[in-house]
């Protein structure tokens, strides 16, 4: 077994005198769904920002494939291959459903002024290659009827799978998705499900996950970890999780 | 009752009372070293008549205008991609024109087309990226200045210093997008409207450079391939281009050869916006402007996205700058006040944001109205106030929306 993806040791985050999250430690390994749970404001997303670059953790490490990337600014940690998702949803809803996905593969392309203007055959290629691998996004997830439409009129499915979709044609190696169940219906966290772990067996992305709806985490994760007012009570396989006396106290209280 | 008519008409007649007396009531007449106030109590009065009888009857209004409202023809929806013959039999007519019009409409169109120029420019920081600038006016003196300044110290003729203007300009751009970056929305406005004051008082108080509120005067007007457009040769031994040519010159051929030089500089500027926009810089403006957090955690750089759309769109004020410079002769900080910046804003706004038919249409309605009905130039801030009120109300996405989209799937 390789070293761990993503390491995060000793995160704390501190807000004035609230301390959100801390001493939080996790790895997740290559190709892994790794699952935060825990209840209503227990620090699950601010572990999130904090990976994800958006705030600038108090103390702690952050390790990306042997790299440190505490601190860093956010489109910097994208760059090292973490792509999230929102709690909700943040597509650029006046762009259409292609543009969203175009907009994501800037590394991708030639963004050069002056190829640009001159319509050089270098970035024409790049355009075509973008505009091939946007529809082919879109026929994977079922979108290829709305490419031309404006994102944000999508429905809120479609919206949540073309935020999914913009991340992965960033090409991760990490994709974070925060709650990306929420406000779907049983029909679609069943294509969620489904989709999460074709994105792993296809692309052998590791995902990291925030969710509050148990049958999707459990079925699922390979490890969870939970989380009570900032602090980890302990990390394992679903089963392990689901037995384990801390957390059903935390979910249900004390008799 | 609230909302009683009659309450509502005395109210409303009580407040016009108010606002005409001071404009229209009471006039002060000079009768040679006396000045006196002369009353127009019959005026006020029937103002305030007139507005008490339409606000009682407003309610009975409403039905037929509301039904009128509806009928009203709704302006089409900027045409799809347009088709190329026609762009080229319009850019035909555009430069064929000027030949058999007069002197004065041809000068407008050449005030025109500036202003297409900056709304242009414009239009790529507050229609494209998002990024409110009142102080786009700024980057228009240095571009004037810069040609000004060359000129005055250099030597430099118009088509050395253009480029240089353009490259001056886009600096300064550059300059103001740093302090900037951190802010949005409205805190950005305040900070580019102190810009475009700052520039404005160094233009007046550095006069040792600038010449201060005089500004710099005898700028020679753009050349001919090095050769000077006008009856005389100024230097000795020069020779003009009618004289190379063999033609006799009118005084109409510098102001139609003014208007080419800016009809080419602004069909520049729009090949160039039109192509950035579908670029991935053009792409990455959009989508700054519509999520910024998004957008960092795909891993693009906002701080590069704004200083791009900053110092290009700086870039096409600079160009302007110059040409106007050229074009005036002279330059002095007076031309580049506050109210230029927001003339050009409300050319974006009223236009559509993002849209460059837009711009243009609205670029032309506003500059060709207000010399149309000179003998209103006084009210001519409370049109701009009407229309754009009007505007709001009827059509908040500007004259021509912003077309979409730009680029298609096809199956």
């Amino acid at each position: 077994m390789s070293a761990a993806l993503l390491k995060v040791s000793g995160l704390t985050m501190q807000f004035g005198g609230l301390v959100a999250v801390n001493g939080v430690n996790f790895q997740v390994q290559h190709n892994e769904v790794f699952a935060i749970i825990g209840p209503n404001g227990a620090g699950k997303t601010t572990v999130f920002n904090c990976v994800g670059g958006f705030y600038s953790p108090t103390a702690g490490e952050i390790m990306m494939d042997g790299q440190i990337i505490t601190g860093l600014a956010s489109h910097k940690v994208a760059r090292h291959g973490l792509v999230r998702t929102f709690q909700n949803v943040r597509l650029f809803k006046q762009l259409t459903v292609l543009e969203n996905l175009l907009v994501a593969q800037h590394t991708q392309v030639e963004s050069r002024l002056l190829p640009g203007l001159l319509k050089l055959k270098s970035y024409c290629q790049s355009e075509t290659d973008a505009l091939t691998r946007a529809a082919q996004w879109l026929d994977f997830m079922g979108l290829r009827a709305y490419a031309n439409r404006a994102a944000g009129n999508l429905a809120y499915g479609h919206q949540r799978r073309l935020e999914i979709a913009r991340c992965m044609i960033a090409k991760p190696r990490l994709l974070m998705l925060d709650e990306p169940a929420a406000g779907l219906n049983p029909q679609e966290k069943r294509d969620l499900q489904s989709l999460i772990d074709q994105l792993r067996r296809e692309f052998g992305v590791a995902v990291l996950l925030i969710e509050h709806d148990m049958s999707l985490v459990m079925g699922i994760s390979d490890r969870i970890l939970v989380m009570e007012h900032g602090r980890p009570i302990t990390t394992g396989t679903p089963v392990e999780v689901r037995n384990d006396e801390r957390v059903i106290k935390a979910y249900l209280g004390e008799e | 009752m609230v909302n009683n008519p009659l309450k509502n008409a005395t109210l409303a007649a009580v407040l016009a009372v108010i606002m005409i007396t001071p404009i229209f009531g009471l006039q002060l007449v000079r009768h040679g070293a006396h000045t006196n106030m002369e009353t127009h109590w019959a005026l006020v009065a029937l103002a305030a008549a007139l507005v008490f009888v339409f606000q009682l009857l407003r309610p009975w209004l409403a039905k037929p205008l509301q039904k009128l409202k509806a009928h009203l023809p709704t302006l089409p929806a900027a045409p799809a991609q347009g088709h190329k013959w026609a762009i080229v039999l319009l850019i035909a007519i555009a430069i064929v024109w000027p030949f058999f019009a007069s002197r004065g409409v041809v000068d407008i169109a050449t005030l025109v087309l500036i202003y297409i120029m900056l709304g242009l420019g414009l239009n790529i920081v507050v229609g494209f990226a998002g990024l409110l600038d009142l102080g786009f006016v700024g980057f228009y003196a240095v571009g004037a200045y810069t040609y000004a300044l060359l000129h005055q110290w250099g030597g430099w003729g118009f088509w050395q210093a253009l480029p240089c203007a353009g490259a001056m300009a886009a600096m300064f751009g550059f300059m103001l997008g740093f302090p900037v970056l951190r802010l949005r929305g409205d805190y950005l406005a305040i900070v580019t409207l102190g810009f475009g004051e700052i520039i404005r008082l160094l233009l007046i108080n550095l006069s040792w450079l600038t010449g201060g509120p005089d500004g710099i005067s005898g700028l020679p007007k753009p050349s001919v391939f090095g050769l000077e457009m006008a009856r005389r040769a100024s230097g000795e031994g020069a020779r003009t281009f009618h004289e190379v040519m063999g033609w006799t010159f009118r005084n109409q051929d510098m102001v139609i050869y003014l208007y080419l030089t800016a009809l080419m500089l602004a069909l520049i500027t729009l090949a160039i916006s039109s192509r950035l926009i579908r670029m991935p810089v053009g792409r990455a403006w959009e989508a700054l402007r519509e999520d910024e957090i998004a957008c960092r955690s795909l891993g693009l750089n906002p701080t590069r996205i704004k200083l791009s759309a900053f110092t290009l769109g700086a870039r096409f004020a600079g160009l302007g700058g110059a040409f106007f410079a050229a074009r005036q002769g002279m330059v002095n900080p007076e031309s580049f006040t506050f109210i230029e910046s927001a003339l050009i804003l409300a050319i974006v706004v009223l236009g559509g944001m993002g849209s460059q038919l837009g711009v243009i249409l609205a670029a032309i309605l506003l500059t060709v109205l207000p010399e149309l009905a000179r003998e209103f130039a006084e009210y001519r801030m409370l049109m701009f106030g009407l229309v754009m009120v009007l505007m709001m109300m009827w059509r908040p996405q500007g004259l021509l929306p912003m077309k979409r989209p730009h680029v298609e799937l096809h199956s």
